[in-house]
């Protein structure tokens, strides 16, 4: 008799929780990528992607300009064996600072930098590669956790795809909102994007 | 390389960058006889090579450098990363494409900024005939882009003032 009333409440149950999920997506579908009207927050925590070489200058342009009182603090995030891009954000952050302190402006919180386990390193055989996505995932979702961003501003290296996985699955749990913005790479010739908003060239 | 025959009183120095990469097969290019020999035609004296993660050893080389900065240079043979800053610098520059690496947009960038006269583009293996035939008076400056669209529309999208 139990276990026939176990079954009952589960078959009422799974459709509606199926349903309530299903709805939560299509919402996060929806609002995703549409303009939030006037801001209601002074500052917005910032998650910024960095991947080697090419990726992390065309980033760093971008954050040598972005307001620093508004997209604060600052968390960079890098692959662990990418030695150089981590010391060059510290290197942009540092004069941030020393302008800020010319110009008397109040102290802006300190910017965290941070490694993070890649997916798969280039050359890397391919199924080694799933356990090491798998872990990448994990911290992925541990920083995401940890950190609960507001905004990532990411420009495609390899690195972004467990962070932004992570912060759309957050969205759909409801367990935080990161509005994502994905910055195409110059080095992005051929194709052409149909949602994508062409603003001009960065570099 | 070493020749300074001619008395020179101006020095012309080719910078070598393989940026953080392995690159072999371009540190080899470039010291192997004929390059250098080429290079030496032009009216280049010195050749200052960064060699990354590479294990090969030029031969006669008395400098090596690890980092890029601060140098007074006239060519690089560069990535992704380095094209932009030395198109800003105003240096002529040779790129040579690294076709061990398996993801080669990099090639694709090279090949369209080559199409538009801003830089030269050339294999290892095909390098000594680019120097041979290049003529840096026929490149076209670059002019930098802009990131300010990209945080105006940011900002506008947020909510916050795009001024």
């Amino acid at each position: 008799m139990e276990k026939d009333n176990d079954r009952r409440i589960w078959c009422f149950m799974l459709p509606v929780l199926v349903a309530i999920f299903v709805i939560r997506v299509l919402y996060v579908l929806y609002w995703t990528g549409k303009p939030i009207g006037s801001s209601k927050t002074h500052s917005l925590r910032t998650l910024i992607v960095l991947g080697s070489g090419g990726h992390t200058a065309e980033m760093l342009s971008i954050m040598n300009v972005l307001q620093n009182d508004i997209y604060t603090p600052r968390i960079y995030v890098a692959a662990a064996t990418d030695n150089m891009s981590l010391k060059k954000a510290r290197v942009l952050e540092e004069s941030l600072m020393h302008q800020g302190e010319n110009s008397g402006r109040k102290m802006i919180e300190a910017a965290q930098f941070i490694q993070i386990y890649r997916s798969r390193e280039v050359g890397q055989s391919y199924i080694t590669s799933v356990g090491t996505t798998l872990i990448a995932m994990a911290h992925a979702l541990w920083l995401t956790l940890k950190i609960r961003p507001q905004v990532i501003i990411c420009n495609g290296p390899g690195t972004c795809i467990p962070l932004c996985a992570s912060a759309f699955l957050f969205k759909l749990l409801g367990l935080g909102w990161s509005h994502i913005f994905y910055v195409e790479s110059i080095a992005r010739l051929k194709k052409k994007f149909r949602r994508a908003h062409y603003v001009g060239c960065l570099m | 390389m070493d020749g300074a025959e001619n008395g020179e009183h101006s020095r012309k120095m080719v910078f070598v960058t393989v940026g953080t990469t392995c690159f072999d097969s371009l540190v080899k290019t470039v010291d192997s006889q004929q390059v250098r020999e080429e290079l030496s035609r032009k009216g280049y004296t010195d050749l200052l090579i960064q060699m990354g993660r590479g294990s090969y050893m030029p031969s006669k080389v008395s400098i090596l450098v690890i980092q890029i900065n601060c140098i007074a240079c006239t060519n690089f043979f560069a990535g992704s990363g380095s094209i932009f800053e030395t198109l800003r610098l105003g240096k002529p520059l040779i790129v040579v494409v690294n076709e061990d690496l398996m993801d080669n947009h990099q090639s694709e960038l090279a090949e369209e900024l080559a199409e538009r006269k801003h830089l030269f583009y050339a294999r290892p293996q095909t390098l000594h005939q680019t120097i041979q035939d290049m003529s840096p008076e026929s490149l076209i400056p670059y002019s930098p882009g802009n990131p300010m669209p990209v945080v105006r529309l940011m900002n506008k999208f947020l909510g916050f003032p795009t001024d």
